[in-house]
């Protein structure tokens, strides 16, 4: 393999790591204030497909990426409303956004598939950039990569720097104490989604606008739910999901290269290696039941009625 | 002003039986938003997607055989969901129940009979038993999320279909479709009613009846209730935990997997890369319509697969993508959960106090 290869390889490992950088850090903010949404698939879905139209109809992928996160948002408002205003149960509640989500994203798609996407060109830096190897990968990439760094580095520091981030792992932890030293817990959960939101609806649309860049129906293709194994994987810490998220995009990158190479295994068994990654991914990390227990938010996917 | 959820004082028997009505009228008004903004007649477009095929005896048939795959799964989930045990991954257990029940007539071209018939069904229950018991092993032995996994296996069962319908199972004589060779005589269902309602359909109902039957007057039904609602107590009783959620894994499994073969036993007559249209998530939604008793099951799985067939309707007659069927099915399902909090709650509307009710401050010192 030439270092010209291998320079691509990189690059383009990173960019399948942004879709599950941003949905899994937006899941974990929700998840730390103890709501678990299994919506990530269908609001990864249509901020795919929203954001494809807008940055079509507008021709700026900017506002394709923007529409993605207000799409993302409102799904998780839907949510937001059944799980926290109508103490709907959690996990059937998710269920039903990724349903909708899947069918409401191919609906409004109908007519953008086969319509070539904006795509999203990668920052340049004189001197810098030009640097062989290292350059184009260092100081090279598109602007949502940096970004995705600045997000991780953010979301750690606000969950356990801040006192907002506090009052939300507080929420995750014990919704009742939260509640009785005087915190909002439904406002709290409810910014926390949002947030979680918006984060899928912007992975969404990383893909559709730069990643591939096209709208196809039920193009996240699981990422979704990979992103809900990746919190759990890096047991609800930035650092570690941000760090399994560029595992799995390799993973995914290297069994799509090997195919390419016409490895003289079946290409199916190749495409299914990052879901049995996911499976195995799992085992390990829920044997250690002393780690799951210390960073499981203790509240996780509990409905709550304040009591007066 | 706002609203707020006051807990009622017993569940209102009342709302449990409108739920899901609610829930139907509700998606048929979202329905009607929706067709008048695509700019489409909301009355016709309405009677075509939940009326019209009623009317025909093709498309009765079409219902029945699109109900027989949704009442089957949705029966063993309802299980699992009140155990407290989520499998979500019914639609890979119908691959691997396909799959397996076709092993026979791939291998054993020949073979054909009421007793193969019977064995590929066995198959197929076994084979959808084993892609269950995955899950259901890994969170018993290591406790990992069964929502995860078994979410997981649907796409790893799919790429296995796959491969074996584009690889050693293909049909040498079909022309390079990936599929498996015409099943014939002796190793299909029989045809019950019309041109293709098979036995499937008596299979879904018995097995509906007899979950209800199970659930309402045996230990076992008594046991799944329990450890679903009050795990402790449960365990205080000596029911096992790991043993539910190995039953509730077996059970809904082994449906699926029966789903699967009947499938391919039945409308498809042969193993292809797909054998089902995201029955087994749809088959959630059915659950939950019906509130997750199996004979409600049985509405819910007629409403469910009128929705599949609306959705076809209104792309022919309207031209609007067949995947509204889709969102209706989502939206259905957002409304069932919703209407299902009025059984343990009502709404009450709080006034904001005037300042002028509001207590005196009591004031400290001299008067």
């Amino acid at each position: 393999m030439g270092m010209l290869e291998l320079q691509g390889l990189i690059l383009t490992i990173i960019t399948a790591a942004m879709p599950l950088i941003y949905a899994a850090l937006g899941e974990l903010v929700a998840e730390r204030s103890g709501v678990l949404n299994l919506g990530v698939e269908g609001m990864m879905a249509v901020g795919a497909a929203v954001g494809f139209i807008a940055g079509y109809a507008t021709g700026v992928p900017a506002f394709g990426l923007l529409a993605a996160i207000v799409a993302g948002m409102a799904m998780a408002s839907l949510f937001a409303l059944l799980t926290l205003i109508f103490v709907a149960n959690q996990v059937a509640s998710g269920l039903a956004l990724t349903l909708f989500g899947l069918g409401f994203s191919a609906m409004i798609g109908d007519k953008y598939v086969s319509v070539p996407g904006l795509g999203l060109s990668r920052i340049h830096i004189p001197g810098l950039s030009d640097i062989p190897f290292v350059g184009p990968i260092i100081f090279g990439e598109d602007p949502l990569v940096y970004l995705s760094i600045v997000l991780a580095i953010g979301v750690g520091w606000f969950l356990f720097r801040t006192r907002g981030g506090l009052i939300v792992r507080a929420t995750g932890d014990n919704h009742t104490s939260a509640h009785a030293l005087g915190y909002n817990v439904v406002r709290t959960r409810f910014l926390a989604v949002l947030f979680g939101g918006g984060c899928a609806g912007l992975a969404g649309g990383y893909l559709s606008i730069v990643y591939t860049p096209q709208w196809v129906p039920n193009m996240t293709a699981g990422r979704g739910w990979i992103a809900l194994a990746l919190v759990v994987f890096g047991t609800w810490l930035p650092f570690r999901v941000a760090v399994g998220a560029v595992l799995f995009g390799a993973i995914s990158i290297l069994q799509l290269s090997a195919q390419g190479h016409g490895i003289a295994i079946p290409p199916q068994f190749l495409a299914a290696l990052p879901y049995l990654t996911t499976v195995v991914v799992l085992v390990v990390i829920s044997r250690n039941r002393m780690l799951m227990r210390v960073n499981t938010p203790a509240c996780l996917g509990q409905a709550f009625v304040p009591d007066r | 002003m706002r609203l707020e959820l006051v807990r009622r004082p017993e569940p209102s028997r009342a709302m449990m039986a409108l739920s899901p009505l609610l829930a139907v009228a509700l998606t048929v008004v979202a329905g009607f938003v929706i067709f008048t903004l695509y700019g489409i007649d909301p009355f016709g477009a309405l009677y075509v997607y939940f009326i019209e095929k009623l009317t025909a005896w093709w498309s009765i048939q079409d219902l029945v055989v699109k109900m027989t795959p949704l009442i089957m799964i949705a029966v063993g989930l309802a299980l699992c969901y009140l155990s407290n045990v989520w499998n979500i991954g019914a639609e890979g257990q119908i691959a691997l129940g396909a799959i397996a029940g076709s092993i026979l007539p791939i291998f054993f071209p020949d073979w054909h009979g009421p007793i193969v018939i019977v064995l590929m069904l066995l198959m197929g229950i076994l084979g959808g038993m084993l892609w269950a018991s995955i899950p259901a092993l890994l969170k018993i032995r290591f406790g990992t999320n069964e929502i995860l996994t078994s979410l997981m296996l649907v796409y790893v069962a799919g790429f296995l279909l796959d491969w074996l319908a584009r690889g050693p199972w293909r049909d040498p004589n079909g022309h390079n479709f990936p599929n498996s060779r015409p099943f014939g005589d002796g190793q299909l269902l029989p045809v019950i009613a019309g041109q293709h309602v098979t036995i499937s359909i008596v299979f879904a109902l018995v097995i509906a009846v007899a979950a209800w039957l199970v659930l309402r007057h045996t230990l076992t039904g008594f046991q799944i209730a329990v450890l679903g609602q009050a795990p402790r107590a449960g365990a205080f009783a000596g029911f096992s935990r790991n043993r539910g959620i190995m039953l509730a894994f077996m059970i809904s499994g082994g449906l699926a997997g029966l789903a699967g073969i009947c499938e391919v036993m039945g409308p498809l007559a042969q193993l292809r890369i797909s054998v089902s249209p995201g029955y087994g998530f749809t088959a959630i939604i059915v659950a939950f319509l019906g509130r997750l008793n199996p004979l409600g099951i049985i509405l819910a799985g007629f409403v469910l697969a009128l929705s599949y067939l609306g959705g076809e309707g209104v792309q022919i007659t309207y031209g609007v993508s067949d995947q509204i069927a889709r969102v209706f099915q989502g939206l259905l399902l957002f409304f069932v959960l919703a209407c299902d909090t009025f059984i343990f709650y009502r709404m009450r509307i709080v006034r904001p106090v005037p300042a002028s009710a509001t207590v005196p401050e009591v004031k400290h010192g001299n008067a």
